[in-house]
């Protein structure tokens, strides 16, 4: 019987990635003695901090909560009724695929050594070798990355993984098949997004060390301008929807992208303070200027929808904090607090322009405004962060921002900052932009991108999931 | 037999409801409906997009009244939804062909 065989694969393939030996060997019965080292293998780790730790581990939940059911509602509640699920299923299934890729082979890509000529990593972390606990014949040994197990780093670094092609789903939400967005999502994970991260994050990475230094904490290039330009690429490949700009397209239910914005407020925390990879005085930097930026955002954005029209709206003020929460998104590490108030003002009025004024003066549907905040966010945050860069928060022995080095009289210096991040924006945005059209045209050919009209009327839910969000009667 | 249809603001449901058991009405269905009439609309606006929304929530009773009680039930119903403002809404009236009570099968005036 087929399953008998399916099932077979299954288990040899699980049995071939646990590590165990195929031939058995004689298992040695512990002493009595020895029984507090094999129950406490965090011995064995070298230099590991348990604050450091614990507060990793908690910032990778809270960022995986970020794409569900934060992202999942707050996307969720901006499509039309018959279009929730199909948001749900691409957060929720992605969490699944990109877990399992970047475990597998994304995590080497990205913090790998450089393999061709910089451009990606290799195969050094490749099915989690280096990344698990080993027996090194008298002791579990867990590798470290700095104070943490590695696992740790890599884990945090996965939810990343995640919640980026995830953003991505606001571009063409309603209309994408989802076998497409699947398939779309894995190659651009590891084609777009791994070489951005080992340019940004990798100890070898180019964006990373001199000459070409950016300042990325948490993400500005390597999530928001990657998936905010993706998106616009998305939107301008894929088209419009049916009956957009005719059809009444409103939110069917803003109650649930105000809580999904709220969960990604506190979720974000995690994602920047996290980016310290450890509990100290960086964390607690970029904690209070991810908040500050937060709160500014809802004002701004919100203080703009009071000046321009009247009335101030919960659709305002949520975006105008997840704009905020972008903007500071690669400032955190680098930026103050108080300037972080700054990135959240900047942000609020300049996403509000991009996702009113810039958005019906092009006429593209970027159904969910992925581009508007995030593309836009993550570009005025990435190149303010060479504006409001302090010594004061890294360390450094020389003036970081252009602020701070006009102050002290060394302007080259921070318009050299003022460089690198801009290279920074015009390389991730090149990649993502050339990556995924290559990708959309690919795929168009070999599985077709968009739902038929049939489908993306009967809507998402029932077309590609056959199931309904909310069975009333 | 008459089918006696009134449509009306949300929040009058309750006072109407009251006045018409008062009046000796033992039964109505009430539906959620959206309409207009002269009632203008309203605009809603979300980032870049505005919305007219000219349907309006409304409520609609349906309730089955003997010819001798539908001068009744109809005054009953002007008197208790009226605020006096447009979008107040309207009263339908409509022969009835036959009615039966499920549980009995009772018939006619009967199944009221």
């Amino acid at each position: 019987m087929k399953w008998v065989k399916y099932a077979a694969l299954i288990a040899l393939l699980m049995y071939g990635l646990s590590g165990r030996p195929i031939v058995a060997q004689e298992s040695e019965e512990p002493a009595a003695a020895e029984e507090e080292a094999a129950v406490d293998p965090v011995i064995d780790a070298i230099g590991i901090d348990g604050g450091d730790t614990a507060w990793m581990l908690v910032s990778s939940a809270l960022v995986l909560m970020m794409t569900a059911p934060g992202l999942a509602l707050f996307y969720g509640g901006l499509v039309r009724k018959k279009n929730i699920l199909g948001v749900m299923m691409q957060c929720i299934f992605l969490m699944g695929i990109m877990s399992i890729v970047w475990a597998l082979c994304g995590y080497s890509l990205a913090f790998g050594k450089d393999v061709l000529g910089g451009f990606i990593g290799g195969t050094d972390y490749m099915l989690m070798k280096g990344v698990l606990p080993i027996w090194t014949g008298n002791a579990a040994d867990y590798p470290m990355a700095g104070t943490i197990p590695r696992l740790v780093h890599m884990v945090f670094q996965l939810m990343f993984f995640i919640i980026t092609p995830a953003l991505i789903c606001g571009a063409y939400a309603e209309r994408m098949k989802f076998s497409t967005m699947v398939v779309f999502s894995v190659l651009w994970g590891l084609l777009v997004y791994c070489p951005i991260a080992h340019w940004v994050w990798s100890d070898t990475g180019w964006l990373f060390n001199d000459p070409w230094t950016a300042f990325d904490f948490a993400g500005g290039t390597v999530v928001h301008i990657s998936s905010g330009f993706s998106a616009l690429v998305c939107c301008l490949v894929m088209g419009k929807r049916l009956g957009f700009g005719q059809e009444p397209m409103p939110p069917h239910n803003l109650t649930y992208t105000c809580i999904g914005a709220a969960m990604l407020w506190v979720g974000w925390f995690g994602f920047n303070a996290g980016s310290a990879l450890g509990a100290g005085a960086l964390a607690a930097n970029a904690f209070v200027a991810t908040h500050l930026a937060a709160a500014t955002g809802v004002l701004a954005w919100a203080g703009m929808e009071w000046c321009t029209r009247g009335k101030p709206s919960i659709l305002g003020a949520c975006s105008g904090a997840v704009a905020g929460l972008v903007c500071i998104t690669p400032a955190c590490g680098t930026v103050t607090p108080l300037s972080g108030i700054w990135l959240g003002a900047i942000a609020g009025v300049g996403c509000f322009w991009a996702c009113t004024t810039l958005k019906s003066k092009l006429g593209y549907d970027d159904s969910l405004d992925a581009f508007g905040v995030h593309g836009v966010g993550g570009t005025l945050g990435a190149l303010f962060t060479g504006v409001f860069a302090s010594q004061a928060v890294t360390g450094h022995n020389h003036p970081l921002g252009l602020i701070e080095a006009v102050l002290a009289d060394e302007a080259a210096l921070g318009l050299h900052q003022i460089r690198n991040q801009a290279v920074s924006v015009v390389a991730s945005a090149a990649i993502a932009v050339v990556g995924t059209f290559i990708l959309l045209k690919v795929l168009d050919a070999v599985m077709g991108l968009r739902v038929s009209q049939e489908d993306e009327i009967k809507g998402l839910d029932l077309s590609q999931h056959g199931e309904e969000g909310y069975i009333y009667l | 037999m008459k089918k006696v249809e009134a449509v009306i603001r949300h929040f009058k449901l309750e006072e109407v409801k009251d006045a018409l058991t008062e009046a000796g009405v033992a039964g109505m269905t009430v539906s959620e409906v959206r309409g207009f009439g002269r009632q203008k609309g309203h605009k809603e606006q979300y980032r870049g997009a505005e919305y007219t929304i000219d349907f309006l929530p409304k409520v609609k009773m349906e309730i089955i009244v003997s010819d001798d009680q539908t001068k009744t039930v109809i005054d009953t119903i002007l008197q208790s939804a009226r605020t006096g403002q447009i979008g107040d809404g309207k009263i339908f009236v409509t022969d009835m062909g036959e009615l039966i009570r499920i549980r009995t099968g009772e018939t006619g005036d009967g199944a009221l």
